[in-house]
């Protein structure tokens, strides 16, 4: 049957993806997030923290799952994060995004391109064009099919993880991931 | 197995209702709900085209609120397979558009008030003890068939990949029908 138990992850990680860590860890965490969602911005710590504990063990994926209608602000942000991207500067970006939660309109997002000094010229262009929009609704509708129920959903080596994501219980749920 | 087939069974009064949730193949039961404070809508209306039926517990309660969410925002995906969102709860037509408002969603919430829970009973989806109904879904082909039905257990988002498996079978099935 659909949903809940198993779900597993509908569209394979590759080189379209934001990615931190090697491609040869044996375990993948993809996480599914919203850059206005407090539980993202709780949980971007923990897997900070996690990072730095399993350091080339582990590889990290991040996805868009903008819940745009609760949280108006978080579609301008993601697209955000993909127009630093482009400029190589992904990562930096979606950690000034969570640290500074409630400064997210868009002027601050044009604060945090100048901060990255990256060309804010393009930056504003192609936010103003919208042109990573369909970057980030292939995020969401991979999301939705691969039965992220809110965010942030964790994916485990491609199964989703329904326990707690504190940082005893979800480096437990990655070291049995290593193991198996 | 669902939560519906395990739970404990209604009583005698409503013994000729379903005692779980009404699986694929059977018609979906008809019904008129009202869908604001002045307005009815009934489930022959939609003929033509599939229908989601999403019934959940109460309007406010944190999950149902992030289902409502999802599901607010997986809308587009269910419209270009022309199918229409139905959420069904106990709560009356008043807390319904209140909580319509302050979410801002763009799906009817019909009340299932007056009699209580009758429609989520004709479903085998009333949680008897509780007087709520169970986090459950069904989705409805254009000629009023259930096609796909899952009871969700109630404090669990049930997402939305299901419906989106079930409408895409549902629109395979009319191409190989068309040929």
């Amino acid at each position: 049957m659909a949903t809940s138990m198993r779900a597993k992850l509908a569209m394979p990680v590759s080189e379209r993806d934001h990615v931190q860590g090697p491609e040869t860890a044996p375990v993948t965490l993809v996480e599914y997030g919203d850059f206005q969602c407090p539980y993202c911005a709780a949980a971007h710590v923990i897997v900070k923290k996690v990072r730095e504990i399993m350091e080339d063990q582990l590889r990290f994926v991040f996805r868009h799952f903008p819940l745009t209608q609760i949280h108006p602000l978080a579609e301008p942000a993601a697209e955000a994060s993909e127009a630093a991207g482009a400029q190589g500067q992904f990562w930096e970006m979606h950690g000034l995004l969570y640290e500074n939660q409630p400064r997210l309109t868009p002027p601050h997002l044009l604060l945090f391109a100048e901060e990255l000094r990256l060309d804010t010229k393009r930056f504003a262009r192609e936010l103003e064009d919208g042109i990573y929009r369909g970057r980030v609704r292939e995020d969401f509708l991979s999301g939705v099919k691969s039965g992220v129920n809110g965010t942030p959903t964790f994916f485990i080596n491609s199964v989703r993880y329904d326990g707690s994501w504190d940082l005893a219980p979800l480096i437990e749920a990655l070291d049995s991931a290593q193991q198996s | 197995m669902s939560t519906a087939d395990k739970r404990e069974q209604n009583d005698g009064q409503q013994s000729e209702l379903p005692k779980s949730a009404l699986p694929a193949g059977r018609p979906a039961p008809e019904f008129t709900l009202p869908s604001t404070p002045d307005q009815k809508l009934s489930l022959k209306e939609f003929r033509g085209s599939p229908v989601i039926l999403a019934f959940y517990p109460a309007d406010w309660s944190p999950v149902c609120g992030d289902q409502t969410s999802l599901y607010n925002e997986v809308l587009p995906e269910f419209r270009r397979y022309g199918a229409y969102l139905l959420g069904i709860s106990v709560d009356g037509a008043w807390c319904h558009a209140a909580y319509r408002e302050h979410r801002n969603l763009h799906f009817s919430l019909l009340a299932d008030f007056e009699p209580k829970g009758e429609v989520a009973r004709k479903y085998g989806v009333y949680r008897k003890g509780e007087g709520v109904s169970e986090r459950a879904l069904f989705v409805i082909d254009p000629e009023g068939v259930i096609v796909w039905s899952y009871v969700s257990p109630i404090a669990v988002n049930p997402g939305a990949d299901g419906i989106l498996n079930a409408l895409e079978n549902l629109s395979a099935k009319k191409v190989a029908h068309g040929n």
